[in-house]
C-alpha cells in the first residue's frame, strides 16, 4: 500500500485563532540562511529511481559545474556573510567533511551549524531498507560529530529523496527538525511514531536552484524576490513571529554576477531591527519548548478524502 | 525488501581532495596571486563560437545547443545558426576593431572549410582560433569508440594546422562533451589547453595520459546562449550581468591577484542588429577601466603558466 496523504501533519489554518509564536528579543521574523554545501560524485553507483546525471558518463559540465562551488563559489559567499554578520545552517552531504575539510573548518569556526544533507548528493534514499537508511543517518551522525564536534539536529534528505520511514527513522535517531516539508511558513509539529520532530520552514521558492534553473530569473530579479519576500513576513511578523529561510548552493549564488544583488538582498534583511539570525537549529529549540504544544492542541485532524 | 545492493553504501572514493585524477582539489582564493601583464587586474578573454550545424543533425547522444528543432528539413534554424557565419561575426568584428578588443574563435573545422574566407578574416586580424571540433554534430562521448574520436579530432586538427602561420593551441569540445578519453586525445594531439570544464574562474593545471594540460575558465553563465535564449532574459539584463560579473572580478583582483574575465558569445545571437549595441555598451565598461588586458586564451595562458 502506497500513501495517499504521507499523515505527517495536522491541518492548521493560518488565522487569527493560531497560536501565537514570540522570538527572543520580541523579533518578528526569524532569519536563517541554508547553504548547501554538496558533493556530487562523477560515476556514483546508480539508483534504478534516479540516475545521478542529465548526460552520459563523464557529464563534464554537470560536474564541473557543481565541483564550482566548492573550489570559488563557496569562499565568495562565505566573504558576503561575513560582511552581514550572517551565520550559515549548512545543508551537508558529509562526505564533504572528508573531501574538503577546510571549507567544514571555516564554517564550525564562525559557529555555523552543520546539519545533514545525506552522505552525497548523488546517493538517493529511494528504495533502501531501514537497516540501510538507518547506516546513512548514523554515518551523518558520526560524521558531523567528529569532524566539528556538534550534535546533529537537522535533516534536509539528499537531493529531496525519500522513503516512507525517512521522518520516523531521522526522529527516532534524535535529530530535532526537517527541511523536507514546504507545506507552512512558520514551524509546525510532525506526527513521527518516535522522539520530536518539527519541520522548519526551508523554501523553495526563496531557493536559488528554483530560482536560477527552474524560474530562469535574473540574479537582480532574485535580490527582488528575496527582499519583498521578507518585507511581507517582517510584516506578518508584528502579529506572530514568521521564519524566512533562503536555501543556497554555492555553485549557484557564487558566481560574480549573481553576488551583488544577493549580497544587496542579505543586507536588506539584516539591516533590520526586529529580525532574529537564526540557526536552522536555534529556531527548531526555540519552538520546541515555547510553541510545539500550543500547535499540536490547535490542529485539527485531516478529514477522510471520498 | 531488497533494498539496495551493498556497494550502494560504499563509498571507495571518499577521501580529501577529489573523487577522480584529473585535477588536484583547489580553492580559489588561498592559491598565489597571479600577475597579469603591465599589472592588469582583469584578463578580458572573449570568445565568440562559431558554429556549423547539419541541417540532417543525428544529435547523438543528444542534441547540442542549438540544434535542429523541427522535423527534417528544419531550414528556419539551420539558416538562423548560418546567419552568425555570415552577418553576424562580421558585424560583431567591426565592433571588436573598433574597440580594439583581441579575440579568441572557437571555429568548428567545418566553418573553416566551407568559409575560407571567414577563417582569413579571423587570423588576419591576429585572432588566435581554438578547435571547436569537426562540427556541431560530431560530439565527443563515451561510448563513441577512441579510434573514432581519436579521427574526428585529427580531422579537425588537420584542417586548421595546413593554414600558413596558424597555431592550434586550444580545444573546445562541441557542447563542452567529452569522453573518458577526450583530454587524453587532444594532449596527445599537442592541444596546451581545453575549455570544457566550468568548475573555475582561472586556469588549472590538468592531467592526461600524455602529460599536462590547462583548463581554461570558458563559461557557461557568461554566455549569451544561456542567459539570453535559454533564460529568456533581455538585453539589457544581458548587459548588466556581463558588467556585474567584471565588477565582481575586478574588485576582487585588488586584493586577491588577476582574474580572468571569459565571454562566450554566439554571433546568430549577439551578432543580430539590436542586440549587437547591449554587447558594446558591456565590453566600452571594461575596456574603460584602468588594467583590464585584452587577451586571448594562449595569451592568458601563458602568462598564468609562467608563473606556476
Amino acid at each position: 500500500m502506497t500513501w495517499r496523504d504521507p499523515g505527517l501533519y495536522d491541518y492548521l489554518p493560518y488565522d487569527e485563532k493560531r497560536p501565537r509564536i514570540t522570538w527572543p528579543n520580541g523579533a518578528r521574523v526569524a532569519f536563517w540562511v541554508a547553504p548547501n554545501i554538496e558533493f556530487y560524485e562523477i560515476d556514483p553507483p546508480r539508483n534504478p529511481s534516479r540516475g545521478p546525471w542529465g548526460k552520459p558518463h563523464p557529464d563534464v559540465v554537470g560536474y564541473s559545474y557543481r565541483d564550482y562551488g566548492n573550489r570559488a563559489g563557496f569562499w565568495r559567499m562565505l566573504e558576503a556573510f561575513d560582511r552581514c554578520g550572517m551565520r550559515g545552517s549548512v545543508s551537508l552531504n558529509v562526505a564533504m567533511c572528508e573531501h574538503h575539510p577546510e571549507i567544514i573548518e571555516e564554517c564550525a569556526r564562525r559557529g555555523w551549524e552543520l546539519y545533514s544533507h545525506g552522505t552525497y548528493n548523488t546517493r538517493y534514499m529511494f528504495g533502501m531498507t531501514e537497516a540501510q537508511e538507518r547506516e546513512v543517518i548514523q554515518d551523518s551522525i558520526d560524521t558531523i560529530r567528529k569532524h566539528t564536534g556538534q550534535k546533529l539536529d537537522g535533516w534536509l534528505a539528499p537531493a529531496l529523496t525519500y522513503t516512507e520511514r525517512t521522518l520516523d527513522l531521522v526522529a527516532d535517531m534524535g535529530l530535532s527538525y526537517v527541511c523536507d516539508l514546504f507545506h507552512d511558513d512558520q514551524p509546525s509539529p510532525v506526527k513521527t511514531k518516535s522522539g520530536t520532530l518539527v519541520s522548519i520552514p526551508y523554501s523553495l521558492e526563496m531557493n536559488d536552484v528554483i530560482a536560477y534553473n527552474v524560474n530562469l530569473v535574473s540574479p537582480r530579479a532574485y535580490g527582488d524576490i528575496i527582499k519583498r519576500q521578507f518585507d511581507r513576513l517582517y510584516e506578518e511578523g508584528e502579529h506572530s513571529g514568521t521564519v524566512m529561510c533562503i536555501p543556497l548552493h554555492p555553485y549557484l549564488v557564487g558566481w560574480p554576477y549573481r553576488m551583488k544583488a544577493f549580497e544587496d538582498a542579505l543586507r536588506h534583511i539584516t539591516g533590520h531591527d526586529k529580525v532574529w539570525l537564526a540557526t536552522g537549529r536555534e529556531i527548531a529549540q526555540h519552538f520546541i519548548a515555547n510553541h510545539m504544544a500550543d500547535f499540536a492542541r490547535a490542529s485539527h485532524k485531516v478529514g477522510a478524502a471520498p | 525488501m531488497t533494498g539496495m545492493p551493498p556497494e550502494y553504501l560504499q563509498y571507495r572514493a571518499r577521501k580529501y581532495g577529489m573523487d577522480h585524477d584529473r585535477y588536484d582539489w583547489s580553492i580559489l582564493p588561498r592559491r598565489k596571486k597571479v600577475e597579469w601583464p603591465g599589472g592588469a587586474r582583469v584578463a578580458l578573454w572573449v570568445m565568440p563560437a562559431l558554429e556549423w550545424f547539419p541541417i540532417d543533425m543525428k544529435g547523438k547522444p543528444f542534441k547540442p545547443p542549438g540544434a535542429m528543432q523541427t522535423s527534417y528539413p528544419d531550414l528556419r534554424h539551420y539558416t538562423l545558426r548560418d546567419y552568425g557565419n555570415r552577418v553576424g561575426i562580421w558585424r560583431m568584428m567591426r565592433s571588436f576593431d573598433r574597440m580594439g578588443i583581441r579575440v579568441t574563435a572557437a571555429m568548428n573545422a567545418a566553418v573553416a572549410t566551407r568559409y575560407p574566407a571567414l577563417l582569413e578574416a579571423c587570423v588576419a586580424r591576429g585572432w588566435e582560433i581554438v578547435a571547436n571540433g569537426q562540427d556541431m554534430d560530431h560530439l565527443h562521448y563515451e561510448g563513441l569508440p577512441v579510434e573514432d574520436e581519436r579521427r574526428q579530432v585529427a580531422t579537425t586538427l588537420e584542417v586548421f594546422r595546413r593554414v600558413p602561420g596558424l597555431k592550434v593551441r586550444g580545444w573546445l569540445s562541441p557542447a563542452k562533451s567529452q569522453s573518458k578519453a577526450t583530454l587524453d586525445i587532444v594532449a596527445e594531439a599537442g592541444i596546451e589547453y581545453c575549455c570544457d570544464w566550468v568548475n573555475d574562474d582561472m586556469p588549472y593545471a590538468m592531467r592526461t595520459a600524455h602529460g599536462p594540460l590547462v583548463a581554461m575558465p570558458h563559461p557557461i553563465d557568461i554566455d549569451d546562449h544561456t542567459i539570453l535564449v535559454q533564460n529568456h532574459h533581455s538585453d539589457d539584463e544581458f548587459r548588466e550581468q556581463l558588467c556585474d560579473q567584471f565588477d565582481c572580478l575586478y574588485d576582487e583582483a585588488a586584493t586577491q591577484g588577476g582574474r580572468v574575465m571569459a565571454i562566450s558569445l554566439h554571433p546568430w545571437i549577439t551578432g543580430q542588429p539590436y542586440r549587437i549595441g547591449a554587447l558594446e555598451k558591456a565590453l566600452q565598461h571594461m575596456v574603460s577601466r584602468k588594467g583590464v588586458w585584452s587577451a586571448t586564451g594562449s595569451e592568458i595562458m601563458d602568462a598564468w603558466k609562467a608563473q606556476q
